[in-house]
């Protein structure tokens, strides 16, 4: 699989904050969850490979092109829907489609209008009056009207209720479908991610922790539960992350073999990812 | 065609939709010719990764089960008499030395074994 998005040794610093020689790439027809706890860095690494944010060093190359070089071309092969809407709230959608439609040569009114009714969006409403759910969607529509390439999106879940969370992951998966398209959306809602993500890069205080298929990252690693007994100095090193209390213990384990082996009457369950994730994520 | 993924297990998902795959070409419940479903619409399906369809699709054609023609997708293969005569020869084979396990440490031996054998042939025939 090509890749759609290559970063290399990217470096920002942002106030106290700063994204330390980020290494990783987007494979092509792949979903890409990008993961991490709150102020780890993904609004800040999408916004900069974005170029909304100067970068400090390093590489970013989209379909294998330089952005400065290729800006035009590129942000017509990308679809954008970022946290913080970016819309007028004074407009109506279609005012707004009109002052984002022309940024565009490949914007298709047609496509426009089949996610408006889809959505069931009124063309005449003012944005302000858009409850959050309908501002996704409109926010959605904007950025596949154009026959994007690649759709990033920066937290498009956070503060939707779960019925539009798994309405957007189905928009997601439609989407796909078709060959050669791609997707990269940040969420610290890791549950979005089970059923749609192919890729995961998980973040943790500007660095990346992991870039890997999620089926391969969750078979690597399992959820062992057992009797506190069985939890001594030599098997407690075989824990990423371990939980205790008087009813037993429960642990992340990325040495499935050797917890077999060595440890008799446990459960082995397959983790979640969110459960894989806060075994990497350091504490404080 | 049924692919039942078992999520606990110790086998990878890669290798539980391919043996399912595999078994329903050998079944036939998969026809020579017959289209397989994209690697991304399995994937949604099965709730995977597409990266875990691709390589399962890889590893079927390897296998010479399927074969995968650019922009047009994946077809069973045309069928392959000497790998599937194999292929049954080797499933009931593991089936009976399974049986003569459970005969021997049951302390059924050899004789008492092929006349059951041949009981529920005739039962069969019947």
């Amino acid at each position: 699989m090509k890749a759609v998005l290559e970063v290399n040794n990217l470096k920002k610093e942002l106030g106290s904050f700063s994204l330390e020689q980020l290494t990783f790439s987007l494979k092509e027809g792949c979903i890409t969850g990008f993961i991490g706890v709150n102020g780890s860095g993904k609004t800040t690494t999408i916004k900069t490979i974005l170029g909304l944010y100067p970068k400090d060093n390093g590489s970013i190359k989209f379909f294998g092109k330089e952005m400065k070089k290729n800006e035009c071309e590129i942000k017509n092969r990308i679809g954008v829907v970022l946290d913080e809407g970016y819309f007028y709230e004074e407009m109506t959608l279609k005012e707004m489609k009109s002052i984002i439609a022309p940024a565009y040569t490949n914007w298709d009114e047609s496509v426009f209008l089949n996610y408006i009714n889809r959505f069931n969006l009124k063309l005449d409403q003012k944005i302000a009056t858009l409850s959050k759910g309908m501002r996704m969607k409109f926010a959605i529509t904007l950025a596949l009207s154009h026959h994007a390439d690649l759709l990033i999106m920066d937290e498009p879940t956070s503060g939707l209720d779960p019925l539009i969370r798994n309405e957007l992951m189905e928009i997601l998966l439609d989407f796909m479908e078709e060959e050669g398209k791609s997707v990269f959306f940040s969420t610290h809602i890791t549950s979005d991610l089970e059923k749609v993500a192919d890729m995961l890069i998980l973040i943790d205080n500007g660095k990346i922790v992991f870039n890997e298929s999620k089926d391969e990252l969750l078979e690597r690693h399992a959820l062992i539960k057992g009797d506190n007994r069985l939890i001594n100095e030599h098997s407690t090193k075989l824990f990423l992350r371990l939980r205790q209390t008087p009813f037993g213990f429960e642990g992340i384990t990325n040495k499935v073999d050797q917890v077999r082996e060595q440890m008799k009457d446990i459960i082995i369950e397959r983790p979640t990812i969110e459960d894989v994730m806060l075994a990497y994520v350091k504490e404080g | 065609m049924k692919i039942i993924i078992k999520n606990g297990s110790e086998r990878p998902l890669y290798q539980q939709i391919k043996d399912q795959i595999k078994g329903a070409i050998l079944r036939q419940e998969l026809k020579e010719g017959e289209k397989l479903p994209s690697i991304r619409s399995l994937a949604n399906d099965l709730h995977v990764s597409v990266l875990t369809t691709k390589r399962v699709y890889e590893e079927l054609e390897k296998e010479g089960f399927i074969i995968t023609i650019v922009g047009k997708g994946s077809f069973v293969a045309s069928e392959n008499m000497e790998m599937l005569s194999e292929f049954k020869r080797h499933l009931v084979e593991k089936k009976l030395s399974e049986v003569w396990q459970m005969a021997r440490t049951l302390g059924i031996n050899k004789e008492e074994l092929y006349s059951m054998m041949d009981i529920i042939f005739e039962e069969d025939d019947e």
